[in-house]
């Protein structure tokens, strides 16, 4: 699903200000039925991140984090069973689980002599039945279930999409029987950085060069793609040359201007493999 | 002077004589005594005639051809060559040497002078005013120079600039005004002003030029980036940044230009040039070049010019520092008899230019004779040069061998590293795509970037890192001129060019670019730092830092001392065919590889080391000068070049030490030369080239392109400013210091034709001034722009390849060296490239075979020591000891078993490399020495290192183990694969992980009304859930356990039944049988499909206990009944449970939900076992739940 700048832009526009729920997401697929769910809902995710990051600082100043717990206090005074803080969340126009962390810092720093370590919250955002209150844990755990942006679930979701794309990708490769290092034996061999594969004899695609193939199972957005550019792709070029990089879930086409440079974009596994032939002339 | 002169053109003197006594101050048994007596008077004269030779040719000349180029005038060293004295012209220093004419002779600079009117009368002669006029591009401009140190090669000129009126040539032409004579490289300005003296110029973009004052240049053009005394712009930094593009720029504009314009005289035959002044008596000068052709017949005093000639020619012969004319038809004659007299030299170039020489239609107008030898050099020329493929910039690979962690002191030092390669090859990309852009500033651009980069790299093992990469990254872009490097990541441009097609277009462009003649600086250009170089170059200036310079130059100098040393080609006995040719073609490759990695390093390490002394002026005064001396001469060299220099001499390797030399040396400050080390290494030089004669050729010598090579790189560094003009005067006490053994006693490089025509062309760009000025020539002239074919042939570069390791000593060893010495060169190669692969594939071998097994053992033995000692296993350094004493002794096998792989593989691939026709004994003999070389390797390597090696492989697996061991515990363990007939088409982990999301946050809400699940969906679900499990083909232990965790929060709602059910309003809820359905399909998963723990204590926790209470009426028995369908699937065991429910009791609850748990207790413990039969006993009491529960 390549789009064009206009296109994405298009998307892009309906999703200000929408909530991360499922509703949400309901609606987009009505809005755009030619697109495919994954490739809306990576857009939609990335487009809800973008949105958190710019707004994160507001919502950690000590008077936001101080007026969200009294407000959730009072709510569940009033209500224990009724979504506060979800409702909480959607009302400022943040993320539910990030929300819910917010509030379980809060809670904990309260009732908890030291202030709570990093790894204790995710622990108890992971499973919310460790919260010493039971009214809390339901409200995190509803934030966390309803969210589809952010949380432990969501987190869960993207790693898997991720990890089956890898293996769709080996699968494919091993099909094409090209012989390939993966990044676990790259690393073992003490790689500093590692794509997912790195081919053993390049190959070339539509004319390009690759060294490597990186699997990305989300859309290739601006952002997205110069981040993973910096921290990625032009590391990956700097120490094995040019190389591959497949967004399945389709990318914004002016993306695909490194190609010359040695960054070529794909959507999907690209048919067109011209392979070494050892032919003897 | 001129009386020298005078005798010769009168016939008094003969040439030989004069060159002789040019040559040498000594008279000589060969003078004739009244020769001898004419010139011994004029002896203290003698070191100025050859600089008053040139300015005279140039001086005759430039009055013919009045805006020809300005040739550099030599200046004779008379003076002490100091700077500074007040008060009248600066004679000899570099103030001179910047001059194109010494002050004297240019003071026609004023008007009114006596020389002037002397040519301004002389002007009026025979030649036709018209005539003069139509100078402008010709070939006759090419040879009057003495810039190429052999040879005469101008840039060609505009061939339709319509400037110069012809009223300007009423004045005497000021040489030394570069505005009036702008220098090679440059074209001619444009239109006429009013005034008849002046030209009016377009303003250059340079910042050199900022001011109107006429500039003096010598060797270069004013535009290039000398680091000349006018720039003081450049006073705190040398080699100023961003010039060069901006430069480049401005004389890429005037050469666009300069074709535009040529193509709009092509097209229209009345020129209609908007910038042609007004009236101008001659309109067709502006045209072709050849409208009017030079002619032999009026030639006038004919026998003198060929005496000049001969002079000239003979001075250019024997390699002397250096070189009557009435009109354009003296110049071409002029021309023609040097060429004649250097065609031996002229049939040396490449194919191209012998061509473009042959089609020249002057040369053949003024000799048929010269035309003819030339077409026949050029026939049988095969000395094509190609062009170098452009600069693509690629990566040094990683390896992990001198990259991984284990090269690095500390997991921070590996992990700076591993940003600061990125941060380089950003900052590199970032200079490619911007460099060319105006305005644009390395400082500015990336200057603060590189210094943060450099900040980090504290550690001295750090440095030496980041110096290998750039190093490694220098080679790689900038072998050859221009920046054109050659391959990069090795393989890539052979696969480039037998996957064939692509990569054709941009071939195409470059071609396009390249036919377009282009100008390296003019003949004798300054040293600069072309394309990609500037990059290095800029990135040294900027990071300015001391501990990166320092490494810098260790690693150069190492580098260099390696490459010198380099065991490059034996002499091979010619063989009679092409057999040696096809090696020879490998020898010369290699030669040129080497060649040219040493002339970049060693610029490079002229540029670090000489960087701090480096001002853009000498010192001002001598006192100055001398304690700067006599500090500087304390300072021990960098590298010892003078030894390297005196080797390369003695081992006749000069072909090899000499250029690079001159690279470095080019780049020293003023300062240098004058210091005893580097005057020794300049004399020394000096006295090499004087011995260098191009028309000696005898056996043995040093074959005709090497000298040639040799000549043109010390030729050019002669000129370079900070080199002090007294050297070339030096008298000859001081050169017979060092006795240069020039005779062949043994073989060495230099008797080999080691040097082409490529490597020529590519050291000393500027000799390809000739082949552009005679193509612009041709361009120019008839249009015919298809007559210059290029070759566009891309170069790949061959690994530098280890110096093969040194054999042991011993009989043995010599008898071997003994084996080789009657043997092609090419099977000693063989044999050693064998040894090398082989010893090195053993150890790798041994590795990946001996050393695995023992990683094997010890992670078994470590295995049972854990399950001895429990989980922790004791400490893991005193496990690493215990079980690094038992494994490290099975080490000794490794020299066995290297051995037997040495013994088993070398002779196969010996016997593949070498020609079948290899005699057997001789064939034997080679597998022997490389089976005994390739052992000799790989046991050394393995004797001193196999101890280490399993140590650190132990290390590694003792800290996987116990990492396996730690938190995850569930991710370890064999894992059942699906079976080999599954075609994984299951759903997605993500899918399914997603879909139970969304019933949770359904069950959880809140939801619109509407919203609920099918229970047959659910079912469904479950079902996929189990496919899923049972595939496994895209499962990944996280997703696994969310999905375990998910699904006994899903038990828990079916429990308390609190998943919104689609239907009819009323029914909202799960029937009983469905919820004990799904219950029993989960069970079952949990039990059969899951591999991780699942986390089946969530459903006694509060949290989803309390889930019940919420639900009216409260319903019990399906928690009952799955509590004991755990129990009964052994997937929980009842302790666990009771002891869940026990802790129940902690939680505050509504006083009537703890009675009903307490009662859902006792129930649970009343019924230790319970048989499937039982359930339904359960399922009776459901009606009257509620009491059951309270009789109970």
């Amino acid at each position: 699903m390549i789009l064009t700048k206009a296109q994405y832009d298009e998307i892009a526009q309906c999703l200000v200000s929408v909530p991360p729920t499922r509703q949400s997401l309901r609606k987009l697929k009505q809005r755009f039925p030619s697109q495919s769910q994954a490739t809306l809902l990576s857009i939609f995710s990335q487009e809800y991140q973008k949105h958190i990051k710019r707004t994160h600082a507001k919502h950690h100043t000590s008077e936001a984090i101080e007026s969200y717990y009294q407000r959730y206090l009072n709510g569940v005074r009033e209500n224990g069973a009724a979504p506060v803080l979800l409702q909480l969340a959607n009302e400022v126009d943040y993320a539910p689980s990030l929300m819910a962390r917010i509030i379980l810092e809060r809670f904990l720093q309260e009732h908890e002599e030291a202030p709570p370590s990093k790894s204790v919250i995710n622990s108890m955002l992971r499973d919310p039945s460790q919260i010493p209150d039971g009214v809390l844990a339901n409200q995190v755990y509803q934030c966390i279930v309803n969210d589809c942006c952010y949380g432990p679930l969501v987190d869960c979701i993207k790693h898997a999409i991720g990890h089956e794309h890898e293996v769709l990708l080996r699968d494919l490769l091993l099909e094409k029987n090209l012989s390939f290092l993966d990044e676990d034996q790259l690393r073992a061999r003490g790689y500093d950085k590692t794509p997912d594969f790195i081919l053993q004899v390049p190959v070339a695609v539509e004319g390009h060069i690759i060294h490597w193939i990186e699997s990305k199972a989300s859309f290739g957005d601006e952002c997205s793609h110069h981040a993973y550019l910096h921290d990625q792709f032009w590391s990956y070029w700097n120490r094995f040359g040019p190389g591959l990089v497949i967004y399945w879930y389709g990318f914004i086409q002016e993306l695909d201007c490194n190609r010359e440079r040695g960054i070529l974009l794909h959507a999907c596994f690209p048919t067109d493999i011209v392979t070494l032939c050892h032919s003897v002339a | 002077m001129a009386a020298v002169l005078e005798s010769l053109l009168r016939e008094e003197l003969s040439v030989a004589a004069a060159v002789r006594w040019i040559a040498r101050s000594a008279q000589s048994s060969e003078d004739d005594p009244r020769e001898a007596a004419a010139l011994s008077s004029l002896r203290p004269l003698r070191k100025e005639f050859v600089p008053f030779l040139l300015n005279f040719l140039r001086e005759q000349s430039s009055r013919v051809l009045p805006q020809g180029p300005p040739t550099p005038a030599k200046a004779p060293g008379s003076s002490t060559g100091l700077p500074g004295r007040s008060g009248g012209p600066p004679r000899g220093g570099r103030g001179a040497r910047n001059q194109l004419f010494p002050p004297i002779e240019a003071s026609s600079a004023t008007a009114a002078d006596a020389p002037s009117a002397r040519r301004g009368g002389r002007r009026r002669g025979p030649g036709p005013a018209r005539e003069r006029g139509r100078g402008p591009g010709g070939l006759e401009e090419g040879v009057s120079g003495e810039c190429l140190p052999w040879a005469g090669g101008r840039r060609p000129r505009s061939s339709g600039s319509p400037s110069s009126p012809s009223l300007a040539r009423s004045d005497p032409p000021n040489l030394s005004n570069l505005e009036e004579f702008p220098p090679v490289g440059s074209v001619p300005p444009g239109s006429a002003g009013t005034k008849p003296s002046r030209r009016i110029n377009p303003t250059p973009v340079s910042e050199e030029r900022s001011l109107s004052k006429p500039k003096t240049c010598f060797t270069s053009p004013p535009i290039s980036c000398v680091p000349s005394s006018q720039s003081s712009v450049l006073d705190t930094s040398p080699w100023g940044h961003g010039l060069p593009s901006g430069c480049r720029s401005l004389q890429e504009e005037r050469e666009m230009l300069r074709k535009e314009r040529s193509k709009q005289l092509q097209q229209s035959p009345t020129p209609a040039c908007p910038t042609l002044e007004p009236g101008s008596p001659h309109p067709s000068r502006t045209g072709h070049l050849t409208a009017q052709p030079a002619d032999p017949a009026r030639v006038s005093s004919r026998h003198r010019l060929e005496l000049v000639a001969l002079v000239y020619s003979s001075c250019i012969a024997d390699s002397l520092e250096s070189p009557l004319f009435q009109s354009v038809h003296d110049c071409v004659f002029f021309a023609v008899q040097v060429l004649e007299h250097q065609f031996h030299v002229l049939s040396h170039l490449d194919k191209g230019t012998l061509k473009l020489l042959a089609e020249n239609e002057r040369l053949l107008c003024f000799s048929p004779a010269l035309q003819g030898r030339l077409r026949a050099a050029y026939e049988g020329s095969v000395a094509k040069v190609s062009l170098a493929m452009p600069p693509s910039a690629q990566a040094v690979s990683f390896q992990p061998e001198t990259d991984n962690r284990a090269n690095f002191s500390s997991d921070r030092a590996f992990h700076t590293f591993k940003k600061q390669r990125d941060v380089f090859y950003e900052v590199l990309r970032e200079w490619e795509d911007r460099h060319e852009e105006p305005g644009w500033d390395f400082e500015k651009g990336l200057g603060s970037r590189i210094r943060a980069m450099m900040g980090q790299l504290s550690a001295a093992c750090s440095h030496s890192h980041f110096v290998r990469l750039f190093q490694k990254q220098l080679l790689q872009m900038c072998q050859s001129p221009g920046g054109a490097g050659g391959t990069v990541l090795g393989e890539a441009p052979d696969v480039l060019n037998m996957l064939g097609a692509d990569k054709l277009g941009r071939l195409r462009r470059l071609q396009e670019r390249l036919v377009a003649p282009q100008s390296s600086g003019g003949p004798c250009p300054p040293p600069t730092f072309p394309g990609c170089q500037g990059f290095f170059r800029d990135f040294i200036l900027c990071a300015s830092s001391f501990q990166f310079n320092q490494h810098l130059m260790d690693s150069l100098s190492l580098k260099i001392r390696e490459l010198n040393s380099l065991a490059l080609p034996q002499p091979e006995p010619s063989d009679e065919d092409g057999e040696s040719d096809v090696d020879w073609q490998g020898e010369r490759r290699q030669f040129a590889v080497v060649l040219l990695s040493l002339r970049l390093l060693a610029k490079f390490l002229g540029f670090v080391a000489f960087l701090p002394y480096r001002g853009p002026e000498p010192p001002p005064t001598r006192e100055l000068q001398d304690s700067i001396l006599s500090l500087r001469s304390q300072v021990p060299p960098v590298l010892d070049v003078r030894a390297l220099l005196q080797q390369g001499l003695r081992a006749r390797r000069a072909v090899l030490t000499v250029p690079w030399l001159v690279e470095f040396l080019s780049l020293a400050d003023h300062i240098v030369p004058m210091l005893d080390y580097y005057r020794s290494i300049f004399t020394l030089l000096l006295h090499l080239h004087r011995s260098l004669v191009l028309s000696k050729e005898s056996e043995g010598e040093m074959c005709f392109l090497n000298k040639l090579l040799l000549l043109a790189v010390l030729g050019w560094l002669f000129q370079i400013p900070t080199v002090p003009e007294d050297l070339f005067f030096l008298e000859e006490g001081q050169l017979d210091v060092f006795e240069v053994d020039t005779v062949a006693s043994e073989h060495g490089l230099d008797s080999m034709p080691v040097v082409d025509q490529q490597l020529l062309y590519t050291c000393c760009p500027y000799i390809g001034e000739l082949r552009k000025l005679l193509a612009s020539w041709v361009s120019g002239s008839s249009g015919r722009s298809g007559g210059l074919v290029r070759k566009i042939t891309p170069t790949t570069t061959t690994g530098l390849g280890a110096q093969p390791p040194q054999t042991t000593q011993g009989l043995q060893a010599q008898l071997a060296q003994a084996f080789f010495h009657n043997q092609p060169p090419s099977l000693r190669r063989t044999v050693e490239f064998v040894a090398e692969r082989i010893g090195s594939n053993c150890v790798k071998h041994i590795k990946a075979t001996l050393v695995a097994e023992l990683v094997r053992q010890a992670e078994s033995l470590l295995q049972e020591q854990l399950v001895t000692q429990g989980q922790e296993g004791g400490d893991p350094a005193q496990l690493l000891e215990i079980l690094c004493s038992q494994l490290c002794p099975h080490g000794a096998q490794a020299l066995t078993q290297g051995r037997e792989f040495c013994q088993k593989k070398s002779p196969g691939a010996v016997r593949a490399l070498l020609p079948e026709e290899t005699p057997a004994a001789v064939l034997s003999s080679a597998e022997n020495i490389a089976v005994s070389l390739a052992t000799e390797k790989a046991c050394a390597w393995l004797s001193a290192n196999i101890t280490a090696l399993i140590r650190r492989e132990v290390k590694a697996a003792v800290s996987r183990t116990l990492r396996a061991q730690g938190p995850e515990p569930a991710a370890r363990g064999e894992r059942r694969g699906c079976s080999r007939a599954c075609e994984h088409h299951a759903p997605l982990p993500s899918h399914l992980i997603s879909e139970i999301k969304d019933v949770l946050s359904l069950a959880v809400g809140p939801r619109d009304p509407e919203e609920g699940v099918a229970p047959e969906y659910l079912e469904q679900l479950l079902g996929q859930l189990g496919q899923m499990l049972r595939c496994r083909q895209f499962l990944c232990p996280p997703a696994e356990q969310h999905l375990a965790k998910c699904s006994v929060e899903l038990a828990s709602l079916l429990v308390a039944d609190q998943i919104p059910i689609l239907g009819p309003p009323a029914q909202h809820q799960l029937e009983r049988g469905q919820a004990r359905r799904l219950l029993l399909m989960l069970l079952s998963l949990w039990k059969d499909d899951f591999q991780v723990p699942v986390p089946l204590q969530l459903l006694l926790r509060p949290r989803n206990v309390a889930l019940l209470a919420d639900t009216r009426p409260r319903e019990w028995d399906l928690l009952l009944f799955l509590l004991r369908e755990l129990v009964e699937k052994g997937l929980m065991r009842r302790m666990e449970i009771e002891a869940c429910l026990g802790s129940l009791h902690e939680t505050q609850w509504p006083g009537d939900f703890s009675e009903e748990l307490a009662t859902l207790f006792n129930l649970f413990l009343a019924e230790p076992h319970v048989p499937e039969h039982q359930l339904r006993a359960c399922e009776l009491v459901q009606p009257n739940r509620g009491t059951v529960l309270a009789q109970s």
